[in-house]
């Protein structure tokens, strides 16, 4: 009975939403907005041909290499930094700077240094996903517990040890923060450096779309780019519930108190 | 409730970092040699030819045009542009996550009722919305807009939920009991709990409006110095380029500055509960 509720909870204003969709569009024909049969109809067939093949795949490999680069460089960094003060106060001005320029101005930059192939949209997607990651981890190592630090000193425990045991896991909930920044950013790195400058991939193709006025299919390409960012929300979820099992439990440890 | 713990961490941050800074004064000579010795570098680098000065003109060069720019009408009218379509996006995304937030936040119903919804929605990249705008409006300031609104508005939305969700249930009961009237209790006991979150959200929402505002710029074409930059790019004005980015670059640590000060100004009276929450 639990369960029905709450997928009747789950359900019942998506349904809503569409009931409307379906009903506003029915009498009158908008060249703007699509009835959900029509959205439907062109989403299968717009991307379950070879533009999945061409365009979507391709399109999901650079983001992945992207953002798993920017996190691996990001710790490694920020473990680094985090863990001298003198480095912290000599790069903290610039870093802080370049975390402010808005990561899409990138584009055209990158665009010129190393003209428009895939290693420059995924060096854009690293150089604007790095940053939250790589300030999260230096915040995280810096706030690290100074009783658990000095404990572990004593016991000698230091080198590769340290980091895996004491640095690794009490940044982790800070790094982890970072890499949610990271992926939203990342998904709107790819489309941008698409839409900026190629003739292949998602971003690409929907402003072909929309320049063609072909608008269901354009639609549909929108409903693309939403289902990547759900589908990545639910893998971060789960990652992250994994990865940092021991501190939600603590959580939920403490609050319960 | 991860980004519960997560955005309360990033709260506490800038309070670290003050009392730090105010301890050693050779921190900010140290900061000081970093930044020299990043223009140094990028100086020596085209310099020097590892990286021809056609695609990266040194550091002189740039500043000097930046500093140019700041002399023209045609810059400050862009940067104008720009911060315009900031404001205006912020304020009524703010408003908008706010009012809906609040409403909401507070009947478990309603809560319950639209999770689905807006854990399906808030995901869906903003710029998955670029075409619809370029459709609806044109290369005019109100593409810009629904970007910015889209993008800001969740930020503060879920903070605002988080933090209405947060109120103490002593709290509300003794409020109750005082015989405090709906609108009394949500001025008195909800609104103190969610300021905080609030706030949180409203610093995110500021640089993801930033950052939506001249992407619009860039990719629509919408006046701002995201198409100045997109111009210069392609005009083949490089020193130019790079100065409008270092300039947006300026402009966003302004824009973390001033909402970093805004939140310790209205969160001056909660601080001492702030870190009690977060250690």
């Amino acid at each position: 009975m639990k369960v029905l509720k709450g997928i009747g909870y789950a359900l019942a204003l998506p349904v809503i939403l569409v009931l409307i969709w379906w009903a506003s569009t029915l009498g009158e024909t908008n060249f703007f907005v699509p009835t959900p049969g029509v959205l439907a109809e062109k989403f299968a067939e717009t991307w379950f041909g070879e533009r999945i093949l061409s365009d979507v795949l391709p399109s999901i490999g650079r983001l992945i290499v992207g953002v798993v680069s920017a996190i691996i460089i990001g710790i490694v960094a920020g473990l680094l930094i985090g863990s001298f003060k003198w480095l912290r106060d000599l790069t903290e001005p610039v870093l802080e700077f370049f975390r402010a320029i808005p990561p899409p101005v990138l584009v055209p930059v990158l665009m010129l240094l190393m003209g428009i192939t895939d290693g420059m949209k995924v060096v854009v997607i690293i150089s604007g996903c790095v940053w939250p990651v790589l300030l999260n981890t230096i915040e995280g190592v810096r706030a690290i517990d100074g009783v658990l630090s000095d404990s572990a000193h004593t016991y000698g425990i230091g080198g590769w040890a340290r980091v895996k045991y004491l640095v690794l896991p009490s940044a982790g909930p800070q790094i982890m923060a970072g890499v949610r920044q990271c992926l939203s950013i990342g998904l709107i790195l790819m489309v941008i450096s698409e839409m900026f400058a190629s003739s292949s991939g998602l971003g690409f193709t929907i402003v072909q779309f929309q320049r063609s006025f072909a608008i269901p299919e354009m639609w549909s390409g929108i409903v693309v780019l939403g289902l990547i960012g759900v589908a990545m929300s639910f893998i971060f979820q789960f990652t992250e519930r994994r990865i940092l099992r021991w501190y939600h439990g603590l959580r939920e440890v403490e609050n319960a108190a | 409730m991860t980004a519960q713990a997560v955005d309360k961490s990033s709260a506490a941050a800038p309070s670290h970092r003050r009392r730090s800074s105010k301890k050693l004064p050779s921190k900010q000579l140290l900061g000081l040699a970093g930044i020299l010795g990043f223009l140094l570098v990028w100086e020596l680098v085209p310099r020097v030819g590892i990286v021809e000065p056609r695609f990266l003109p040194p550091a002189s060069e740039v500043i000097a045009a930046l500093v140019r720019d700041f002399g023209l009408t045609a810059f400050w009218v862009a940067v104008g542009e720009t911060m315009l379509a900031w404001l205006i996006g912020l304020v009524m995304a703010i408003v908008l996550a706010t009012v809906l937030g609040f409403i909401i936040g507070s009947s478990s119903f309603l809560r319950k009722f639209t999770n689905s919804t807006v854990e399906f929605l808030r995901p869906i990249p903003s710029v998955a919305l670029i075409p619809l705008a370029v459709l609806l409006f044109g290369v005019k300031i109100e593409s810009t807009l629904m970007l910015v609104v889209y993008a800001s508005f969740w930020q503060v939305f879920i903070q605002v939920l988080y933090g209405v969700a947060d109120v103490d249930n002593v709290a509300m009961n003794t409020a109750k009991s005082y015989g405090l009237g709906r609108l009394a209790r949500i001025r008195h006991v909800v609104f103190p709990t969610a300021l905080p979150y609030l706030m949180t959200g409203v610093r995110l929402a500021a640089s993801v409006a930033l950052i939506l505002a001249i992407t619009a710029e860039l990719v629509i074409g919408s006046p701002g110095l995201g198409r100045e930059i997109a111009l210069a790019q392609s005009g083949g004005a490089i020193s130019g380029m790079y100065a409008l980015v270092l300039a947006t670059g300026l402009i966003g640590v302004v824009i973390n500055l001033v909402m970093r000060w805004i939140e310790r100004k209205t969160l001056s009276w909660h601080s001492s509960i702030r870190s009690e929450v977060i250690v």
